[in-house]
């Protein structure tokens, strides 16, 4: 049986150009798991194996990295990821109010997709937008900040027709007032 | 110290419109330091550049506040083989978030400062180590990155001189631990995110098993300041021993949450009230996180007249981190915010001692029974025993970054855990 999972020529000129930026194959082993996610929405156990072969690095090394990092999805998860920060400063404004919000208005709790394979829903740690809180982060990529409930219901909506957030500034407050 | 805040003129983050771009940023004496230093080797000898680093008592931004050019110095002779710069934008600590800052806004000052530092420590290849939750601040500084090999200021032969360095970046994939920085080598030669054994120190054996220095971001970008202006210059701002501009996060409870610039040592009071526009909704100030979830929280009472450097902190009874600041007003629930705080440690642990993997284990559920009204007075008792027998019995301080908030929360806030253990006939505690 072929496998499920493959890299074609491009992909793998891609992952030379990765590799070529450390001294070793086994180095590249995040950013080939980056781009190996990328392209199959997760790093299952058949991506982790193509990704050993890829770099002849073993298999269970692969598989200890992908189980030690949380960004990377050891299943398939909804086509939109909603992780919800609600650590610290995200906890004491609001973020597990939003959590549970999202988690009504999808009918599912956190660390559960929609039947619909349409959204997966994280409450995750820090994301490092402390002053922007409560906020959540789409599918490992875009912050969407200072949530509100209206805002929520905007942001699914938006992803329901296959439209991503758009990168937000937040600029410091100090320039705002100054040039 | 913090008296001429308000003329106070950005350093690290200028408000200049599109300083991200290289043309811009050269237009604003960018990159000036780096040619200096490059067109008078005589003067400015790999040696020397260190020195004037290390007289200018950069304190690390990353949370340990320890001398950078002192850091450099700990570099042995080149034997001809690769010597390495990681650079820490790993930025994890619940609490931060200025190096994105410097990523967006100002990202050639960072690059500037690591080649000047790849020079001064004679440097082959310097690593941007970044969170990967950062994704889009990545490609920015990729961007940055880009036009520094265009101009010539990365790559082989830097401004026609025999001076060549590398600069890549490497994205994490959500692990606070590769903060640590023997952890940030383990992330960057692809496995898990096990810190190392101390010594050797990475500069004895870091990356690859070669010599290496580990800087934060926000640290490397003072380099270009100090070189441009002196360590003289440098020293004079803010107070003597922690000196320089400092990019002060506030966030939780305020008017005006953001990233702040302004010299070390700032008074926290006006940091709270002038800065951030005072504690929201007109609330009293309960407690504040002056550094990252780490840093011990000191109570309201305990900040008049301290200020955001180590000194000042230190003998606050805390310490400055990477003044991530979080701002707790008098509705805080301590003992919700302390388990949740031990629950991200829980979480993060990497597992590799026990102290730390179960000790953070213990503590949350412990502080979990507390929180949910199940607790009895023993439980404090406890909290305090495990804390005991996690501090510095690990690898990695990873450990007391648990057991701090802890200890001292039920030292401060002791009432308040009473109060949720009022169940038991036991009053030992």
């Amino acid at each position: 049986m072929a496998e499920k999972h493959t890299f074609d020529d491009k992909d793998l000129k891609e992952i030379e150009k990765l590799t070529a930026k450390y001294p070793d194959k086994q180095s590249a082993v995040l950013p080939v798991l980056w781009y190996a996610q990328d392209k199959f929405g997760h790093t299952d156990p058949a991506v982790q194996r193509l990704v050993s072969k890829t770099l002849g690095v073993p298999e269970a090394h692969i598989r200890g990295v992908v189980s030690f990092y949380t960004q990377f999805y050891e299943k398939p998860m909804g086509k939109n990821v909603l992780d919800v920060c609600t650590c610290l400063s995200c906890q004491v404004s609001g973020g597990y109010d939003m959590l549970h919000y999202i988690e009504e208005k999808l009918g599912i709790k956190a660390g559960q997709t929609t039947p619909d394979g349409e959204f997966s829903v994280q409450s995750v740690e820090c994301l490092g937008a402390c002053g922007y809180a409560p906020m959540l982060q789409v599918t490992n990529d875009k912050f969407v900040n200072h949530l509100t409930r209206e805002k929520v219901d905007k942001l699914i909506e938006d992803l329901r027709t296959g439209k991503q957030p758009d990168f937000e500034s937040n600029p410091m407050p100090q320039h705002e007032k100054g040039s | 110290m913090s008296k001429d805040w308000k003329s106070y003129q950005p350093l690290l983050v200028p408000a200049i419109r599109d300083l991200h771009e290289i043309s811009v940023y050269e237009k604003n004496n960018g990159y000036q330091a780096l040619k200096k230093i490059l067109k008078n080797r005589k003067t400015w000898t790999p040696a020397n550049v260190v020195n004037e680093v290390k007289t200018a008592n950069i304190r690390g931004r990353g949370g340990a506040g320890f001398n950078a050019g002192l850091k450099w110095s700990f570099m042995p002779e080149p034997d001809g083989e690769p010597r390495y710069l990681a650079c820490n934008g790993d930025e994890s600590e619940p609490g931060t978030f200025k190096d994105r800052k410097i990523f967006e806004f100002n990202p050639h000052q960072f690059i500037e400062g690591a080649i000047i530092a790849a020079y001064a420590m004679q440097i082959d290849v310097i690593y941007v180590y970044i969170r990967g939750e950062y994704r889009p601040f990545v490609l920015k500084l990729q961007d940055a990155i880009d036009q520094a090999y265009e101009k010539g200021y990365l790559g082989e032969k830097i401004l026609g001189s025999d001076f060549s360095v590398e600069m890549h970046t490497h994205m994490g994939a959500g692990a606070y631990i590769c903060g640590e920085e023997s952890s940030l080598m383990e992330s960057l030669e692809g496995k898990r995110g096990y810190p190392r054994v101390k010594p050797p120190f990475p500069a004895q054996r870091g990356l690859w098993g070669r010599p290496t220095t580990i800087n934060n971001i926000e640290t490397l970008a003072n380099v270009p300041l100090v070189m441009q202006h002196g360590a003289d210059w440098y020293l004079g701002i803010g107070p003597k021993t922690h000196p320089g501009p400092v990019l002060y996060g506030i966030s939780g409870h305020v008017n005006r949450p953001g990233v702040y610039e302004y010299q070390a040592g700032m008074d926290i009071m006006t940091l709270i009230n002038e800065v951030a526009g005072g504690v929201r909704g007109g609330k009293k100030l309960k407690a504040l996180i002056p550094g990252g979830s780490s840093t011990p929280p000191l109570r309201a009472d305990m900040l008049e007249g301290v200020t955001m450097d180590s000194e000042s902190l230190r003998d606050a009874g805390s310490m400055m981190g990477t003044a991530g600041m979080v701002v707790l007003d008098e509705d805080t629930d301590m003992v919700e915010l302390i388990w949740r705080i031990s629950y991200f440690y829980d979480h993060e642990s990497c597992g590799q001692c026990t102290p730390c993997r179960e000790g953070t284990g213990w503590l949350e559920k412990t502080l979990r029974k507390i929180k949910d009204g199940n607790g009895e007075m023993r439980d404090l008792d406890l909290l305090l025993a495990i804390c005991y027998r996690m501090e510095g019995r690990t690898i990695c301080a990873l450990a007391d970054a648990a057991a701090w908030p802890v200890r001292y929360s039920i030292d401060r806030f002791r009432e308040e855990f009473e109060k949720k253990c009022k169940k038991t006939v036991y009053a030992v505690a």
